[in-house]
């Protein structure tokens, strides 16, 4: 094995074979998980304190704690990786799929589940198809299957394919789903935890969040929460993308500072003008974000969020409210339409953003705007169009005059024409 | 029981009292346009928004139960604030048209745009422009008046399982819409217009037929014909200002003279004649041992909800016709034959609650008098408004009687319009028919009310009958697949059922006046209870008119002619051709 054992690109391969993964040291979480009880497997992710990846940050031992005892209970692993900037799930299910696979049968068998559903986004075919190989390669080995290792414990993964909505990222949507209906989130409680698929209990973890259950089984959970700051332990994968020379997946500590993961990704392409984090539904800062920090606490104290990890990188020649018109045709594209507020106030975003960026928006419309966000965050369903207002007023709060400056400069434009 | 605090009231609640309910009981109004009181909570508006201590977000009302200690806020100055804005939101997309719009005035967004004070739009409006479904017999869908609140789909789904209507696209193109790309004409729709009673606004309404009505009435050739179905006389008076329940029979016939109708008969006549037709085809399946259970045929959307997903339950069902439809060939055959107007002279109109017997009387096999036995169905609101528009101040008209031949009812055929009138109105008739004895409490209560699923046993000469009563076609689907499964196993459950489409039954249908909920219906059923109970006879087999017409023109229940005239056949039908 390797030096750097507590990290996931090590486990990177560019040929998915699974004696080659067990050669790095792979499988070695789920025997370990194997000889202990199933609450003291439970109680090793809890001292690990390792969080959600998908971007809640829940605790994911407290998630696995509250499931219930049932005759039936399921794992789903979330690979709906449907956050703009945001490859991180891909490229551990491209490299390294063996660990996902790893880490979802020790889930099963922490919560008493025998079955686990790959809920993978629908644009992601090919590696849809890379996964049932390594089911299978899975099985062969008896990693997967009936009376796993000699052990007893019996567990096997379906894969499911997405349709190609947003929201369906979103537990309740992605559960409805999966059972054959259309990916409308549903109120909690109850969680799914309780009350998941077909009314069993049911845990969802994020692609990366299952995957690193299988190091903290294999290394313990010390050697897991030693790394990173307090409050967000282990490694991350961070998705970089934008102005970079080198965009692509980073694995780093937990509180990474900005300014030092964008020199991992080579820097940026001319004079840096705003960065993004956390997806499209996380806020836009100016320069002064470099100083920060990647973890949950750091990021909540930022007025931000960590979210997926997705750092998206714009330069000196992005034009604002270009990015203003993409964000908000993000929204209304994928608002699922089931609550008024989204289903209206992201198209009439979308209207006023877009007119805007064509050079026939109005002064009035950014104050409406923001209203509109507002409705939005105080009574849409769920957090998809709660959320909108985050970068549309992290936005026009660093740079609201130079969309002002544009929309009067169309304006003057127009007067001269 | 959590005691909460709203808006400075305090309140014990039942636990599980959502707080919607529980300001509701505080006497407080908190404004919604998805939530109704008879169908799930959806959750879908935002309108419903409230403040909780120490809460940080806003929650919804309608989703969210009280709670010990809960200091609760409805109508903040920063709630009103942001309602009045997602109410712009709403009526940015909303076409502006209320002055054409059929539910002005009954319209749940007109009347929020209205508390709110909305008088300008800061937003921009826009429209879908979407075509209009007009492909259904019975029911109209504008989709671009549509918000969306979701109310049609749980009701068509989940209420009724018809399963017409569901959710397509998404965000802003978010519609509702037939599935598998068919309309409303051709698909699983059975027309029972549960979605219109409950649509908030004006996207779902009855396919209208009054211009062909006024212009049959002034046309001096033809003579018009009309009938009057049960659950109408209890419904009709909330048109103009009565209650629900109030009976205004009397009223109905005197208006529809007004308005220059010819001849004015009532339905209640052929819902006596049904119960002798069916009662005797009950019978008869007595003595030859089966096929049980009869399943009553007087309910349009039932009987193509029955052909849909039950077909094999078909010889099941009676082969009556309704009576609207009973009415229909008699009108043109019997009363064309004893008054001596030709058929083809005559219009057949008829009042209904419902918009699935507009369907009912477009089905090809609905011409045995060599005509369209009936030609236009109104609903019990299309009704309204021609009374309105022709100046008529219906609550101060003082009544007057329907016209002979085809109008005489007891008290078992007026119970038709309510959930358990049927089977009451047949077991009262097939009892004494069969036994020849008087029935000594002719109040059949075990079957009447409210109660989704009624059961009750009657023993007839030593022979135990088990009956069922559903309404609802959800319930209907659950006892009927429950039926059929017994079926294959060899068993008879029930003898007879009756089945109506609409919760309430016939009180309930999809054409009655707007509120139509289940407080309304309930009201109208006992208008209904109460007729009966004070008629001067209230079994069908007394009836004078019946009597008669066997007498001169049909012999028999059950003869060659009845046949000919009252009784129909079924088509099974797939539910989606792909």
């Amino acid at each position: 094995m390797k030096q750097n054992k507590v990290s996931l690109t090590h486990y990177a391969m560019k040929k998915q074979d699974i004696e080659a993964y067990i050669g790095l040291g792979g499988y070695h979480g789920l025997k370990a998980a194997l000889d202990m009880d199933r609450s003291e497997v439970v109680k090793e992710v809890q001292d690990s304190k390792l969080r959600g990846r998908g971007g809640a940050g829940f605790p994911t031992g407290k998630k696995w704690a509250g499931v219930p005892p049932s005759e039936e209970t399921y794992v789903v692993c979330n690979a709906d990786e449907g956050e703009p900037g945001t490859f991180k799930d891909r490229y551990i299910m491209e490299n390294t799929p063996f660990l996902l696979l790893e880490g979802m049968t020790i889930a099963g068998y922490a919560v008493g589940a025998k079955k686990g559903f790959i809920y993978i986004r629908g644009e992601y075919p090919t590696i849809a198809e890379t996964l049932k190989k390594a089911l299978e390669a899975a099985r062969s080995q008896n990693m997967l299957g009936n009376n796993i290792l000699g052990s007893g414990f019996s567990f096997d993964i379906e894969i499911k394919r997405g349709g190609g909505s947003y929201v369906v990222g979103d537990e309740t949507a992605l559960l409805s789903s999966l059972m054959g209906k259309r990916g409308f989130p549903w109120m909690k409680p109850p969680y799914p935890t309780e009350k998941g698929l077909w009314d069993r209990p049911t845990v969802v973890n994020n692609v990366e969040t299952l995957s690193y259950v299988p190091l903290i089984l294999a290394h313990g959970a010390a050697a897991f929460s030693k790394i990173g700051v307090e409050g967000s332990t282990g490694p991350k994968l961070y998705s970089v993308s934008g102005h970079v020379n080198s965009p692509g997946v980073y694995e780093f500590p937990m509180g990474v500072s900005v300014k030092d993961l964008i020199e991992a990704a080579g820097g940026v392409q001319g004079q840096l003008k705003a960065v993004q984090i956390g997806g499209t539904a996380g806020p836009i800062y100016d320069a002064e974000s470099l100083s920060m920090q990647l973890d949950y606490d750091a990021m909540q104290t930022a007025g931000g969020t960590l979210g997926s990890g997705a750092v998206v990188v714009m330069n000196s020649k992005t034009n604002m409210a270009g990015v203003l018109d993409v964000s908000m045709r993000f929204f209304a594209e994928e608002s699922c339409g089931q609550c008024f507020p989204c289903r209206y106030g992201t198209r009439q975003l979308n209207y006023m953003a877009q007119r805007i960026a064509a050079g026939t928006g109005r002064q009035s419309y950014l104050q409406l705007m923001q209203d509109t966000g507002e409705v939005m965050q105080a009574t849409s369903f769920c957090p998809f169009g709660q959320s909108v207002s985050t970068p549309l007023n992290s936005l026009l709060q660093h740079f609201g005059d130079e969309v002002k400056g544009f929309i009067q400069q169309q304006d003057y434009v127009k007067e001269v024409i | 029981m959590p005691n909460v605090n709203i808006d400075g009231r305090p309140i014990e609640v039942e636990t599980g009292t959502t707080i919607l309910e529980a300001a509701d009981k505080a006497g407080i109004d908190i404004p919604t346009l998805c939530k109704h009181e008879d169908i799930a909570p959806l959750g879908t508006c935002g309108m419903c928004m409230v403040e909780i201590d120490g809460k940080p977000d806003y929650v919804r009302a309608c989703i969210t139960q009280a709670q010990e200690g809960m200091q609760i806020r409805t109508h903040t100055r920063e709630l009103r604030r942001i309602k009045r804005n997602l109410l712009q939101l709403v009526l940015a997309a909303h076409p502006d048209d209320c002055l054409q719009c059929i539910r002005h005035g009954e319209c749940e967004l007109q009347k929020l745009a209205e508390k709110f004070e909305i008088r300008d739009l800061e937003y921009d409006q826009y429209t879908r422009g979407l075509p209009i479904d007009s492909s259904a017999a019975g029911i109209v869908r504008d989709m671009n008046k549509c918000i969306g609140c979701g109310r049609c789909v749980e009701v068509c789904q989940n209420l009724q399982t018809v399963k017409a209507i569901s959710f397509f696209g998404r965000g802003a193109d978010t519609i509702v819409s037939p599935g598998a790309e068919t309309n409303m004409g051709s698909g699983v729709c059975v027309n029972c217009g549960q979605c219109v009673v409950y649509c908030p606004v004006g996207a779902l309404h009855e396919r209208e037929q009054t211009d062909h009505v006024w212009e049959a009435i002034e046309n001096p050739e033809l003579h018009v014909a009309a009938q009057i179905a049960p659950a109408v006389r209890v419904a009709l008076g909330e048109e103009f200002g009565m209650a629900p329940g109030e009976l205004v029979i009397d009223k109905i016939y005197h208006a529809l003279k007004m308005l220059g109708i010819d001849t004015v008969f009532d339905t209640n006549f052929s819902a006596d004649l049904t119960i002798m037709e069916e009662g005797t085809e009950f019978l008869n399946r007595l003595s030859a041992g089966g096929p049980f259970p009869l399943i009553t045929s007087c309910s349009p959307g039932w009987i193509k909800f029955g052909e849909t997903y039950f077909p094999d339950l078909i010889e099941n069902i009676s082969s009556c016709k309704s009576p609207q439809q009973m009415m229909g060939s008699l009108i043109k055959t019997y009363f064309s034959e004893t008054r001596g107007i030709p058929p083809e002279k005559i219009v057949s109109l008829s009042i209904m609650p419902c918009t699935a017997k507009k369907f009912e009387a477009d089905r090809p096999e609905m011409n045995d008098s060599g005509f369209k036995d009936v030609d236009y169905v109104l609903t019990t609101r299309e009704l309204a408004r021609m009374i309105r528009q022709a100046g008529i101040s219906f609550d101060k008209l003082d009544g007057v009687t329907s016209d002979s031949l085809l109008s005489a009812y007891s008290g078992a055929a007026t119970i038709f319009g309510a959930t358990g009138g049927v089977m009451e109105a047949a077991l009262r008739t097939a009892y004494e028919l069969h036994t020849g004895k008087p029935l000594e409490n002719i109040n059949l209560k075990a079957v009447r009310g409210m109660e989704e699923t009624k059961t009750a046993s009657i023993s007839i000469d030593g022979e135990e009958l088990r009956v069922a009563v559903v309404h609802g076609l959800s319930n209907a689907r659950e006892l009927l697949s429950y039926v059929y499964n017994e079926q294959q196993a060899g068993r008879v459950p029930y003898h007879f059922i009756e089945i109506m489409a609409c919760r309430g039954g016939c009180v309930g249908g999809g054409g009655q006046p707007i509120e139509n909920s289940l407080y309304q219906r309930n009201l109208r059923g006992q208008g209904l209870y109460k007729e009966d109970s004070g008629l001067p006879f209230r079994k069908s087999h007394e009836n004078p008119e019946v009597a008669a017409l066997y007498e001169h023109y049909l012999e028999k229940p059950g003869g060659e002619r009845s046949h000919h005239l009252l009784h129909t056949h079924y088509t099974r039908r797939d539910a989606y051709t792909l």
